[in-house]
């Protein structure tokens, strides 16, 4: 039996470093690639102009208007969509688990829908509500944050609630009640404390989404860093990538933080992470 | 990317912890309403609101009439077309990411649960399935655009010029390439927690038994193993179905998928006769999705079973 063990390990470890190998080719070869189109210089010398360029911010916004606008855009976004979807998510999830049980199904069925609505659909629907957002709050970008909001419900939504499944929300509760705390002191003082890590992977998930998402930020003409990053592909590809590639290392590590964090509860809620 | 499905208890209460007793009797309070109206409300205009939209202006004429004439619209040649080509996009990528996803999520159950290998790769996944569209087209361009890195070494190099029979990247083969590349990993996160739930202890018991390695993958694992693979094979369908952001960066001419027809319809809404078109294929989209969905819900909730 031990000798089958060690043999299947062996058998195992080759496979998992054939696959990994294989895949790894495949995926690091475009973030790879990326690194090389923006520090190639004339003539296939090597220079790190772009790079420079874009970690000088005055020069930056001289040079690409768009693009720093776009950047502006999408961090204003990120911290207002963050904000809202946790003001609107945190109070109302704890809230039905205590007061509304029966809600529960519903508040769940709600914050799942829009995984089943492609965001090109919303777009179209989106149109006339923001007809009204624009009259009554103006065309500004930052108004994105209410549709990034419905965006990210889902993803909020399951990491809020397997924080609270982990932890028994009700004695927790009941006993701030007979010690005479208001619902306000409960939700805030008692139960926020302990789903902390689920909020926290809340506001990760909801960070990376925001400063990934292009189709309604394109389709209701406004702007983001992507938007911005799109519109500079015509003009200077170079930056263009170089701004992809930042972006897609700043989400990485967000991401990885997240499971370093959450990494102790993965046993409990295998489903943070997805 | 687990979809909430709807079988009694989705949220499988922590070891230690005692399930709250759910079917407690609790009066309805107007107070207690009052706490959930703000985010019904915001629901029901960002997300209601705009379902309604698209559903009634699918049947609504140009003068706001009743209508069918949008649905029927459908049925044109280029519109079908679309919807082929985005069903055939949407399957072939499913299939290719969801078998190779499959491996590599194997791949890493074998290796160290809580090890840094896992970490990284599956930080990774989340922001390869997820961070968009736009910086994937860009990554491709620079990789096998026109003077894409991989381009040039093959051409100067190899000697292989990957464009002699037109340059394919920029039509559906090349998203067929970026939507796997985007797949895969959307695998990985799905289907990780069923591989999870595979315990050594049955490979152990089947190898006790005298089961070679091949019977314990046909008898044992495969069975279980089938419905979360389908699931999350659908699950990627969904995901490049609706998918728009990397078509839009990376198409230059023509909308040969849907998702393209609707940017179409929606930018040219001008053009009499239109209007509601867009609505109408958006709608489509929903029908498609929607069905791919339920389908995932029902083998997510055989899985539920065993996984726990």
């Amino acid at each position: 039996m031990a000798g089958l063990i060690r043999r299947r390990a062996r058998r195992q470890r080759l496979f998992r470093w054939v696959v990994l190998t294989l895949l790894g080719v495949f995926f690091l070869l475009p973030l790879l690639a990326m690194l090389e189109f923006t520090t190639r210089g004339g003539g296939g010398s090597f220079t790190l102009q772009t790079w420079r360029l874009l970690a000088d911010w005055p020069q930056l916004r001289e040079t690409y208007p768009n693009l720093s606008t776009g950047i502006v855009a999408s961090l204003g976004q990120v911290l207002l969509t963050v904000a809202l979807t946790l003001v609107l998510l945190v109070p109302t999830v704890i809230w039905v688990r205590l007061r509304l049980p029966r809600l529960r199904r519903v508040v769940e069925f709600l914050c799942l829908l829009p995984l089943t609505i492609p965001a090109i659909v919303l777009v179209v629907g989106l149109a006339p509500v923001y007809a009204w957002v624009t009259y009554l709050l103006g065309g500004s970008s930052l108004t994105l944050t209410f549709a990034y909001t419905i965006l990210v419900l889902p993803y909020a939504y399951r990491s809020i609630d397997a924080g609270l499944s982990a932890i028994d929300v009700r004695t927790l509760a009941e006993a701030a009640r007979s010690l005479g705390a208001g619902w306000t002191t409960v939700i805030w003082r008692v139960v926020l404390p302990n789903i902390r890590t689920a909020v926290l992977s809340a506001a990760f998930l909801t960070v990376a989404l925001v400063l990934g998402e292009f189709t309604i930020a394109s389709l209701l003409n406004r702007t983001n860093l992507q938007v911005a990053v799109n519109l500079l592909g015509k003009s200077s590809a170079t930056m263009s990538v170089a701004v992809s590639l930042a972006a897609l290392v700043l989400a990485f590590v967000l991401l990885l933080l997240l499971s370093l964090v959450g990494g102790g509860r993965r046993r409990t809620s295998p489903k943070e992470t997805s | 990317m687990t979809v909430g499905t709807h079988h009694p208890d989705p949220v499988a209460p922590a070891p230690g912890v005692r399930p709250a007793p759910a079917r407690r009797r609790v009066r309805l309070p107007g107070g207690a309403l009052l706490g959930a109206v703000p985010f019904f409300a915001y629901v029901v205009v960002f997300l209601a609101v705009p379902t309604l939209v698209v559903a009634i202006g699918a049947f609504t004429g140009d003068n706001g009439g009743f209508t069918v004439d949008n649905v029927a619209r459908l049925g044109e040649e280029y519109i079908l077309a679309a919807f082929g080509r985005s069903i055939l996009l949407s399957a072939v990528t499913a299939l290719l990411g969801a078998v190779l996803g499959a491996l590599l999520g194997y791949a890493l159950v074998t290796a160290k649960p809580d090890g840094l290998l896992r970490r990284v790769v599956t930080a990774a996944s989340g922001v390869l399935a997820q961070f968009g569209g736009v910086t994937l087209a860009f990554a491709f361009i620079a990789t096998i655009g026109l003077s894409g890195f991989v381009t040039e070494f093959l051409r100067d190099r190899v000697g292989v010029d990957i464009y002699a029979s037109g340059v394919w990247l920029f039509e559906l083969p090349g998203l067929l390439l970026v939507y796997t590349y985007f797949q895969i990993p959307l695998m990985v996160i799905v289907f990780l927690p069923a591989l999870d739930g595979i315990r050594p202890q049955w490979r152990e018991a089947a190898a006790s038994l005298g089961g070679s390695t091949w019977q314990y993958w046909r008898l044992v694992a495969m069975p279980l193993l089938a419905p979360p693979f389908l699931g999350a094979t659908l699950l990627l369908f969904a995901n490049a179905f609706s998918a728009y952001a990397t078509a839009a960066a990376l198409v230059s001419q023509g909308s040969p998928i849907v998702p393209l027809q609707i940017r179409g319809a929606l930018t040219s809404e001008v053009v009499l006769g239109q209007q509601n078109l867009g609505k109408a294929m958006a709608l489509g989209m929903i029908v498609v999705v929607a069905v791919v969905m339920w389908l995932y819900a029902l083998l997510q909730k055989r899985s539920a079973k065993w996984l726990g």
